[in-house]
């Protein structure tokens, strides 16, 4: 008695679900001799639906089911917000009081701000010294390490480490170096030669470059890896009917790898033309004190979009119609880069 | 063994009215306290409810903390959903927006009596009165003071800080060192509008030159004059002609002083525990430098508590209670004791023993004569300043249009802000 109860029931729960499946399965055989005001509570609604459904049906349901729970996280912590912030852009708001409409005030409030346009003009610096630079040392690199076999995958790892830095942490680093002496390492550098200190982030014209330059470095070691793949991607026997004609290395790059990395092309400039466009961490942590600063010439649009949502004033409409414009942006260059790209 | 007896006779007293005192008005009540996260403040705070619950032991106080970075919009999502404090802690910068928002409501007047506060408290706290009525209250104030590095004073030779702007420029040139290539390796003085400078620009330097910052209510730009020009003027000199000065040096101005690579800094009270963790820094305070006729002057800026408009009721008359406490001399010098900030009161700010702390001392003597900035946007309105100092040392803007600039951007910001 003391041992048995436990293996009985252990033994019976086996048992009594099949005695319920079994019961189950075989209910409405049982039932149809039966009154019919049985099998409605069985059979009802959802439940008949289900097994009239073939195999095919009933896995395309299941594939909803499940594609249900993101396209619901979607909506709600993507779609949702997005709508809504096309909305505020229309809104003033400063979290505290109610939304008003004001209509495209804040639109016309930009456009007539002469520090929108400066930020503007950065963006595209950002993107238009960014993204070639990156593409064409990315590509150097990995075409020359492509042929590298001493140590390869250690050196690749070397590219790749900074990607995969905190971009926090390596800002901080670079904003160490910029600095005049007695601290930056650049300019003590300089300082042991006797040349004039640089003014790395002092400096209206040459800041934007020097917080460009960690914002490139980082994102090379993904680039390179990509490229990579791209080229061991082309069937070797190209380039050996290329040898066999004679054919010089340069016109093989020319002739053969590029027009064939083409794919590879498009999709790292348009990556990385969003993540330029896109840049803030970088900036913001090189110019906490004086964000985008000096005088905004470092300033991008998210640190705008940010400076206006968070900064004192909360202004949340102003910065929905900036994120907008954003959007526009994104959307417009992305648009343009895949069409002339790809009828090329 | 005494003085032991005579504790706990007094404590069974105290506890004993207390108890008389409150068991009438109400049956037990809980109310919820909000303030951002700082380690000292809560440390403090914790005390002080936990004085209040022994002496009002009907009343529950549970304090909430949140990041600093999102304190603003948690209080904000909060209130209007009855979800929030009772007692909050805000800026007192973010006043108007609060009360327009119907975010907090007015203190009584029979507990909080208006003429009662402007006789008591230091004179800044009158910001926090419109219409009449005050709305929130401070226990504690800060105020701004000159730092100095002992030892460079003494390896220069200087026998103590500077009294005027002059004497300070003197010191400063001093205490500079340059290398070979003239690259300064030591500032003077520590300088950058990004940090304390926008304040000592604004409430000190124009007012010593004879100008006001802004009209009296704040709402109009009013140091575009000659004042103005002749503290710009000083200002940017600092750097630009006695070269005593490199702006963010060593990228930030406390940073610079803490590495004592700077002989004077400009900062506030809420600098004096990380220099008190300052290993080897051996610092001194002094009161800013008065102007060329000899004007003090100095800024003040605090954290208010206030009653929010979801406190009614029983709640409503514990919140009162607490807000009393917590703006008591009492709370004040516990508050000054665990945080280092001033008291907020006159009479506990200005004992001999606080008025002549060698730290402490001079930023409450600094006190009776600050003046308070009521800030539409503080940061956008601090980026002007820093800007107008830009334009001057990288483009070489002269002083007067580039004073003409900011105080344009800044009217501009204002009327914005006020709906003119």
């Amino acid at each position: 008695m003391t041992a048995d109860p436990r293996a009985g029931t252990v033994a019976d729960g086996p048992a009594h679900a099949l005695l319920f499946l079994t019961c189950r399965r075989s209910q409405p055989v049982a039932d149809t001799s039966q009154s019919d005001d049985m099998s409605p509570t069985a059979r009802t609604g959802l439940s008949a639906h289900w097994h009239r459904l073939s195999i095919r049906q009933k896995q395309v349901v299941w594939a909803w089911a499940f594609l249900a729970v993101p396209i619901v996280f979607y909506i709600v912590v993507r779609f949702y917000p997005t709508g809504n912030a096309f909305v505020l852009s229309f809104q003033e708001w400063n979290l505290l009081g109610s939304r008003e409409w004001v209509g495209f005030e804040n639109y016309v409030d930009l456009w007539n701000d002469p520090v929108f346009w400066i930020v503007f003009v950065n963006t595209f610096e950002y993107l238009i010294i960014g993204t070639p630079i990156s593409l064409v040392i990315s590509f150097f690199v990995a075409y020359h390490l492509d042929k590298v076999r001493f140590m390869h995958g250690t050196i690749r790892a070397l590219y790749f480490l900074p990607f995969m830095t905190s971009a926090v942490a390596m800002a901080w680093v670079w904003r160490w170096f910029y600095q005049p002496v007695p601290i930056g390492v650049f300019n003590n550098f300089l300082a042991q030669f006797g040349i004039p200190q640089i003014e790395f982030l002092q400096s209206t014209s040459i800041a934007l470059p020097a917080v460009l330059a960690p914002a490139v470095w980082a994102g090379l070691g993904f680039q390179v890896i990509i490229f990579m793949a791209g080229l061991r991607a082309i069937p070797p026997t190209y380039y050996e009917a290329a040898r066999v004609d004679g054919v010089s290395n340069w016109t093989m790059l020319w002739e053969i790898t590029l027009p064939l990395l083409k794919p590879t092309i498009v999709f790292l400039v348009v990556f990385s033309s969003i993540g330029f466009l896109r840049i803030f961490d970088h900036v913001f942590n090189m110019t906490t004190n004086n964000p985008g600063g000096p005088l905004n010439s470092t300033k991008p649009l998210v640190l705008m979009i940010y400076e206006t949502a968070f900064g004192g004033r909360s202004q949340m409409g102003a910065a929905a119609a900036q994120t907008v414009v954003l959007f526009v942006i994104l959307l417009i260059v992305s648009l343009v880069q895949l069409r002339i790209l790809r009828d090329r | 063994m005494f003085s032991g007896l005579r504790t706990t006779v007094a404590a069974t007293a105290v506890s004993a009215a207390a108890l008389f005192a409150a068991a009438p008005a109400m049956a037990e009540v809980e109310i919820e306290y909000w303030q951002y996260f700082f380690d000292a403040r809560v440390t403090a705070m914790e005390q002080l409810i936990e004085n209040f619950e022994a002496a009002n032991p009907d009343i529950t106080v549970t304090m909430t903390h949140f990041p600093y970075a999102n304190y603003r919009t948690q209080v904000a999502a909060a209130i209007p959903a009855g979800e929030g404090p009772d007692v909050v802690q805000l800026f007192y910068g973010w006043l108007n927006d609060y009360v327009e928002a119907d975010l907090i409501q007015p203190l009584p007047a029979d507990v909080f009596s208006p003429a009662e506060i402007e006789a008591e408290f230091f004179p800044m706290v009158s910001a926090m009165e419109q219409d009449g009525q005050y709305w929130a209250l401070p226990t504690a104030v800060r105020s701004l003071a000159l730092f100095y590095n002992e030892r460079l004073f003494e390896a220069a030779g200087i026998d103590g800080p500077p009294e005027t702007l002059d004497e300070l420029v003197e010191i400063a040139a001093a205490l500079t060192e340059r290398d070979g290539a003239g690259n300064i390796t030591q500032v003077g003085l520590t300088t950058g509008m990004t940090a304390q400078d926008h304040h000592w620009f604004r409430e000190v330097l124009v007012r010593q030159f004879g100008g006001s910052p802004y009209s009296d209510d704040y709402r109009t730009v009013t140091y575009n004059d000659d004042a103005g020009r002749a503290a710009l003027e000083f200002y940017t000199d600092l750097q630009e002609e006695h070269g005593v000065t490199q702006v963010l040096f060593m990228d930030e101005p406390q940073a610079a002083f803490r590495a004592g690579r700077a002989g004077m800094h400009i900062d506030g009270s809420f600098r004096i525990g990380a220099l008190n963790d300052t290993r080897g820094l051996n610092w001194g305070v002094a009161e800013l430098p008065a102007g060329p006729d000899g004007t003090r002057s100095n800024y003040s800026s605090y954290w208010v508590n206030a009653i929010t408009s979801q406190a009614e009721g029983e709640k409503y008359d514990a919140a009162v209670l607490f807000m009393d406490y917590i703006t008591s001399a009492e709370a004040m010098e516990i508050w000054l004791e665990v945080v280092g900030e001033l008291p907020a009161r006159q009479a506990v700010g200005m004992t001999d023993e606080n008025a002549n702390d060698p730290v402490y001392g001079p930023f409450i003597r600094g006190l009776a004569y600050a003046n308070t900035t009521r800030f539409a946007d503080e940061s956008a309105q601090r980026q002007l300043m820093v800007e107008m100092v830009e334009r001057v040392q990288l483009q070489g803007a002269s002083v007067a249009d580039s004073l003409a600039t900011a105080a344009e951007a800044e009217q501009a910001l204002l009327d914005d802000y006020y709906g003119e």
